[in-house]
């Protein structure tokens, strides 16, 4: 770059130049919508976090840490002491587990699957792709809706067990923690076999072959040869359960039934009933954060384990 | 003399998965499968098969509300498919089959934004956003959800053109400027033919998207603009009718033939390439 430039030096760096033109130039209108209703009011929406809430709804511009102070605190309206805001504790420890027990109950599934579909050959391989990916694009409130139907106290499931004599009376499953956890579950199972399917399908079995003629049992082969090579689909599919988990809105609100709240459905409220946009600001932000972490966690994770794939 | 001894023992079978995966299909289709098939159903009840109607095609068919949710919806996801199509396949052109230059990964970032935030979080942005505008405009129509929807379409339909063009050959292309066509001709009569089972690929899924949004509408939408997804999450609050199996089974055939078309067209791709 510091090298003095000759004539066929700078014809070279004008015509970079002009690709890098033509390049910004063929990408301008899709980043200008991104920027205008996408990216660009994500600003709007940290800059609201920093502010007063109004009286029925919007904000006062005044600053104020207020709205961050809320996600942990409550300050009490007669003496004025700080505790913990447990209400809002309660929600985000219900979103971190029922979000950590969607992505384990996933992958406990969705591994066998993955790895049945990946060493099946040929048409049957495409035949078994097309199944999971049919409930992947599936809308996700049908999907939603169709457990709905399955959990009710009238539903398929209590049906059969009442009919098989195992209860006596229909059990409450819908509008509880164990409904959004099966609707979870069952919503995002396939996002959690695309991926691992992905990293088994590379396998080489030569090497399983390998582990078995030095005498390792199908355990040992599956712990120490076929783990370790498809860990970064692990990892690819644990978060790409765990984020849509975390920021879960539909699933929680159809199948937990108001009062089962996770962060997507408290954000909701804050801009609803609750009239509290700043606290709504600061949490979407928080949830941001926390989902950034997540996706910096892989790519980081992902480039370490390249060397080695 | 392989075959059986491959019978006895495969390096390839591990105990139980089998198993695992038979249940982990029945999971996920018996749910779907009882829709469908209540959707059939003759009497009123979710519960109990009284024999096989259309009847409830014709109640939702015949629903005022139930026919405006559909044409809103389809018209948004035509804009908003055709919006993001457009806007996807000139991005793709310009971040392909170029070395790195200064700012190619901040317009890949952007153009992935949307696969990336929560969409809960950019719902309330937008609603933050949009509500400031119809307040200073005073307009609130469609054009709110159009574009909402075309931002978060574009990755969707950007990542199929972009795969596609990633796997083209350039020879063509120098070869029609060899034979003196204009950068124009060349794009026209050589590049948009071989690029496009990638565009109408990109399009449908950009389509199906939008079709199935339900957060970021029910967020950015004003009063009386819902879609069929947001009728269908409103009567669910208020009870479970099986005139919602019938619209779900409808969208559900719907969405199978597009995908299926978009399989066919993408396992083209893989073999012309």
């Amino acid at each position: 770059m510091t090298l003095e430039a000759g004539q066929p030096r700078s014809l070279e760096a004008e015509a970079t130049n002009r690709r890098i033109r033509r390049n910004w130039l063929l990408s301008l209108p899709a980043i200008l919508l991104l920027l205008v209703a996408a990216s660009g009011p994500l600003l709007i929406v940290l800059v609201y976090s920093f502010l007063k809430p109004g009286d029925f709804s919007g904000v006062v511009w005044e600053p104020s840490f207020n709205a961050w102070f809320q996600i942990l605190f409550s300050r009490d309206i007669f003496d004025d002491t700080v505790g913990l805001a447990d209400a809002h504790l309660t929600i985000f420890w219900r979103s971190v587990r029922l979000s950590l027990s969607t992505t384990l109950i996933t992958l406990v599934l969705g591994l066998p699957t993955a790895y049945f579909i990946a060493t099946r050959s040929g048409r049957q391989r495409t035949f078994w792709l097309f199944l999971i990916t049919i409930p992947f694009w599936t809308n996700l409130l049908i999907r939603t809706f169709a457990i709905l139907e399955m959990l009710r106290n009238e539903g398929i499931v209590n049906n059969s067990l009442m009919s098989l004599g195992l209860i006596a009376e229909p059990i409450q499953i819908l509008y509880t923690d164990t409904a959004v956890l099966i609707g979870m579950a069952y919503v995002y199972l396939p996002l959690m076999v695309l991926p691992l399917y992905a990293a088994i399908e590379r396998l080489d079995f030569r090497l399983v072959e390998a582990g078995y003629d030095l005498y390792a049992n199908r355990l040992q082969v599956f712990r120490k040869v076929i783990l370790p090579i498809i860990k970064p689909g692990i990892v690819a599919g644990s978060i790409l359960v765990f984020v849509p988990s975390l920021g879960a809105y539909v699933t929680p609100r159809v199948l937990g039934g108001g009062k089962n709240m996770m962060i997507g459905n408290f954000i909701e409220l804050q801009f609803g009933q609750g009239r509290n946009w700043p606290l709504g600001s600061s949490l979407s932000i928080l949830l941001l954060l926390i989902v950034m972490a997540a996706l910096l966690f892989y790519v980081r994770a992902s480039s370490r384990e390249e060397p080695h794939g | 003399m392989a075959e059986r001894v491959r019978k006895a023992f495969s390096i390839r079978r591990l105990p139980g998965f089998t198993t695992v995966t038979m249940i982990c299909f029945a999971a996920l289709y018996a749910p779907i499968i009882v829709i469908v098939l209540y959707s059939f159903n003759a009497g009123d009840s979710v519960a109990l098969w009284e024999g096989f109607s259309l009847d409830w095609y014709t109640v939702a068919a015949q629903n005022e509300q139930v026919q405006d949710a559909t044409l809103r919806s389809l018209l948004i996801a035509l804009w908003a498919s055709g919006i993001a199509t457009t806007l996807a396949t000139m991005a793709a052109l310009g971040t392909t089959r170029t070395a790195k230059f200064p700012g190619s990964t901040l317009i890949y970032v952007l153009i992935n934004q949307p696969l990336m935030v929560p969409e809960i979080v950019t719902a309330v942005a937008l609603l933050i956003f949009f509500a400031s505008i119809k307040v200073a405009t005073g307009y609130s129509g469609l054009a709110y959800l159009i574009l909402a929807h075309a931002a978060f379409c574009v990755p969707f339909a950007y990542l199929p053109i972009r795969a596609r063009l990633e796997g083209m050959d350039r020879v063509l292309e120098i070869a029609a400027a060899d034979l003196y066509a204009t950068p124009w001709q060349t794009f026209r009569r050589v590049t948009l033919p071989l690029v496009a089972p990638g565009i109408v690929a990109g399009a449908m899924l950009a389509f199906v998207i939008s079709l199935d949004d339900v957060i970021i509408t029910e967020f950015v939408k004003s009063a009386g603009q819902d879609t069929l997804p947001t009728y269908m999450l409103g009567q669910l609050r208020r009870a479970v009718t099986p005139e919602v199996n019938a619209i779900s089974t409808a969208l559900l055939g719907l969405t199978i033939l597009l995908l299926t078309a978009f399989f066919i067209l993408t396992g083209r791709n893989d073999k012309s390439a």
